[in-house]
């Protein structure tokens, strides 16, 4: 009762990254409520899940095993939620806002009539004031709420930050992107509680309606989550050609390469390569932006590079703003430059 | 078989141009600035329902969009390129709704149209990202969904049974799913065909009540008298048979605390030129710091 509760998503037997992620958070926003962390597996073959999750601080793991539970399809997983959700009344539910937490939270949300916020980039404990009418001398009413979520996300195109309330309605959802939470293991001999319930109590054989019928997972094509360098271009590269010189420097600086979304809308890069608030969040040692505006949709993805490295022909360009290293001038002249010298003082 | 097609559809703050008006001097979102466009998603979600339309004679597509009256606008964008028919729900009390009190409201609006076989939209609406009215809508009219399509393969309307090929993390999927269905389809699926010149020329004057100036209330009834397909249904809350309590802000479980414009910290930054000196001075010095290897 009363627990924060994390959907972990699972490739196969594998818990993702951004389920753990949101493991380590959901264990801090738990000890700041003073509630327990309990967490959600749902798929096939799960033997030993637990020992993928325990170790983040999780008082109790809820297993779902069956054969239709993996691949994911949206009302099974929706069923398991929403009926272990009214027997155990969670205050808060995380998710990862990828393909799968974005398809199945909306479901859960609308079916409890709960609140849900998507691509949060940061989440905090804290109070609301909720202004709820006027008394006869028309001065507002308020209620006041103890211990909120506040939902913290760009909104807007990224032009402005709302931080977002749900305050009469359980459990207060929210989606996360991989990336922008820190995973770290809390204590690899944390013991919790392992309860593996009975799915078809859960989810009606009639739920199991969507076949798929072919599936390919492929492995990231790069690392930009662990890269040490990445080179970023932004709408600013111009054409998809001077987008490939970026190739060129990465490779002789052994970097990975990323994109802001408008050089991804463009056609310049490919989507999995998306720095931002709707793509990756990285923390790179350096961070080089090539032709990138800097609107805050990206800034959410990298501000917490080591070194930012800005290279723009627009001088007021918002990013320049939170360079280190400013080099005015355009993307066409200084890339080779920079791969030129590169070339001649690195041996 | 003839399909029933129903396209949702939404009027959004074009926020991939922000220009530099785009800010109040009062640092607020001046969205009078913001051209408001026809949503991408939703553009890409039409042009999957109009080839449902071919490859099935008799089939219908009817789009449906809630916001303003000045929304009508993309019921007329989507009649240009081949929908047939539109509903703009529109109304005061409708207003300030989150994502669960608009999927509400559309779901109602879907009901009362009724008898159909698939509902498309986009995956996401630019102004908000959040790709959560699709799922919603399913879930409120009690169907399935599949999200994120980049492709229908294959519909069979004897069988009730839609292939789709849809992107998943990493990859594709096929699935096979049962119509009824929603369907939220990418921004990277087949672009939406061109308006037709034929079909602006018959659309370009049907318009929903709300848009209309008293002034032209006659001749407009009589245009639509002679040409019926020039008014675009309007319903408001009532027309939907609404519970008051779902819809607008007090449907909404979602209140939004505080909105902050971006200000950033400005870092020490060092500016340079794209001299040779400087573009080599900067590659030195990462290098001794060893920051690139």
């Amino acid at each position: 009762m009363n627990s924060v509760f994390v959907y972990c998503e699972i490739e196969g037997k594998t818990v993702k990254d951004v389920s753990l992620e949101l493991l380590t958070k959901g264990r801090k926003l738990a000890n700041t409520l003073g509630v327990q962390l309990e967490c959600v597996c749902a798929g096939s073959g799960l033997d030993g899940i637990e020992n993928q999750v325990m170790k983040y601080g999780v008082d109790r793991v809820h297993v779902f095993d069956a054969p239709g539970l993996f691949p994911y399809t949206s009302n099974p997983h929706t069923a398991i939620l929403v009926n272990l959700f009214k027997e155990e009344d969670p205050q808060i539910c995380l998710m990862g806002a990828d393909v799968v937490g974005r398809d199945l939270g909306p479901r859960v949300s609308s079916a409890l009539f709960s609140g849900l916020t998507a691509d949060c980039t940061e989440l905090e404990i804290g109070e609301f004031d909720m202004n709820v009418g006027f008394d006869e001398n028309m001065k507002p009413i308020t209620k006041h709420y103890e211990n909120k979520l506040y939902q913290i996300r760009p909104a807007f195109g990224g032009n402005i930050v709302a931080t977002i309330v749900n305050p009469e309605h359980r459990p207060q959802m929210a989606t996360v992107r991989e990336g922008v939470m820190k995973k770290e293991v809390l204590d690899e001999n944390y013991k919790g509680e392992v309860i593996r319930h009975d799915v078809a109590k859960y989810v009606p054989e009639t739920e199991y309606v969507v076949r798929v019928l072919d599936r390919h997972v492929e492995k990231a094509k790069h690392n930009l989550k662990g890269a040490s360098i990445i080179v970023s271009g932004g709408y600013g590269m111009g054409s998809k050609e001077n987008f490939d010189m970026l190739f060129d420097l990465a490779k002789e600086i052994h970097a990975e390469v990323g994109a802001s979304r408008a050089a991804v809308d463009a056609g310049f890069a490919d989507h999995d390569r998306q720095i931002g608030q709707t793509g990756v969040t990285v923390r790179p040692k350096v961070y080089i932006a090539c032709g990138i505006s800097g609107q805050i949709q990206h800034i959410a993805g990298m501000q917490e590079s080591g070194i930012i490295i800005s290279i723009n022909n627009d001088p007021n360009a918002p990013i320049n703003t939170i360079a280190d290293y400013v080099i005015n001038g355009t993307v066409e002249e200084v890339i080779p430059k920079m791969i030129k010298y590169y070339k001649k003082n690195s041996k | 078989m003839a399909l029933k097609i129903i396209v949702l559809a939404k009027q959004v703050p074009d926020t991939r141009n922000v220009g530099p008006d785009a800010m109040t001097p009062e640092g607020t979102v001046n969205r009078a600035a913001l051209p408001a466009v026809f949503n991408p998603d939703d553009l890409n979600a039409l042009e999957q329902a109009l080839r449902l339309k071919e490859q099935f004679p008799g089939s219908t597509v009817s789009v449906v969009t809630m916001g303003l009256p000045k929304s009508a606008e993309v019921i007329r964008e989507a009649l240009y390129r081949g929908a047939d028919a539109g509903y703009v729900i529109t109304d005061r009390c409708l207003g300030g709704a989150d994502t669960l009190a608009t999927s509400y409201t559309i779901s109602q609006a879907i009901k009362k149209i009724g008898g159909f076989d698939i509902i498309l939209g986009g995956r996401q609406a630019i102004d908000g990202d959040t790709a959560q009215v699709g799922p919603q809508v399913a879930e409120k009219l009690g169907l399935t969904q599949v999200t994120y399509a980049e492709e229908i393969l294959n519909l069979d309307p004897e069988a009730k049974k839609v292939v789709i090929k849809r992107h998943i993390d990493g990859g594709v999927e096929t699935v096979e799913a049962p119509l009824p269905l929603v369907v939220t389809v990418n921004g990277s699926a087949a672009p939406c065909r061109p308006r037709n010149a034929k079909r602006v020329m018959k659309y370009k004057n049907a318009t929903a009540p709300a848009e209309r100036k008293p002034e032209q209330a006659e001749a407009i009834a009589a245009a639509i008298a002679a040409k019926p397909y020039l008014n675009i249904t309007q319903w408001g809350a009532a027309d939907i048979d609404a519970d008051m309590k779902q819809v607008g802000k007090t449907g909404s479980p979602t209140n939004v605390k505080t909105v902050k414009n971006i200000v950033f910290k400005a870092k020490e930054s060092k500016t340079l030129t794209s001299s040779d000196a400087d573009v080599e001075g900067l590659i030195v010095e990462l290098l001794n710091d060893k920051i690139i290897g």
